[in-house]
């Protein structure tokens, strides 16, 4: 007859849900690399506060919009998703009403994308905390 | 104050932070990150002759 596991190590997730896995993703989203900092790795902390304010800053300094909630098209709708991946500096704009410039040029629409990009990188940085705090990434 | 940057510079600003980024979250030790993140610059940039040539190609 085959034996049965123990029931708690057949139940016990390989990697547990800690309180640091919960907040490291918060605090990285509202504060790029904070998430990071939090879990004292702070090279890579650095480093990606760097990449994401000079993305998110240089895309405003091209006269980038910045997307508001939105219901209408699909793209406008991503946009915002996009943005709002910045976490704090979103907020920011939003507060200080940065890019709100009618640019239609080129330049604009670069910035327009930095803006996004940068919130979407935030994004796989505050997954990227939540990886080192669970304990599945050194 | 307005930030003017060319196509190209634009293109390799993008590419230096993003690369920073992908190096960092996509590896685990820091050599790896470092190679990661130095290939992904070098396939941007890359990419931006390719597409360059590409085009000036379709243009003649």
């Amino acid at each position: 007859m085959p034996k049965a596991l123990p029931e708690k190590t057949a139940l016990a997730p390989e990697y547990p849900l800690t309180t640091n896995a919960i907040i490291a993703p918060i605090v990285g989203w509202l504060i790029p690399g904070a998430g990071h900092i939090f879990l004292k790795r702070y090279v890579r902390g650095i480093l990606l506060l760097i990449s994401v304010f000079a993305m998110f800053f240089i895309g405003l300094g091209m006269n980038g919009r910045i997307y508001k909630p939105n219901g209408g098209d699909i793209l406008d709708i991503l946009g915002f998703i996009g943005d709002v991946g910045a976490g704090g500096l979103y907020f920011l704009a939003r507060i200080m009403d940065w890019g709100n410039a009618l640019a239609a040029n080129a330049a604009a629409d670069y910035g327009k994308t930095f803006i996004i990009v940068a919130g979407l990188l935030n994004f796989i940085a505050a997954a990227d905390a939540h990886q080192i705090a669970l304990g599945k990434k050194p | 104050m307005t930030l003017t940057l060319t196509h190209f510079s634009a293109a390799v600003v993008f590419a230096l932070f993003t690369s920073i980024v992908f190096g960092i979250t996509q590896k685990n030790t820091a050599k790896e990150q470092v190679r990661y993140g130095a290939y992904c610059f070098a396939m941007f940039v890359g990419g931006v002759f390719v597409a360059g040539w590409l085009m000036w190609l379709i243009r003649r």
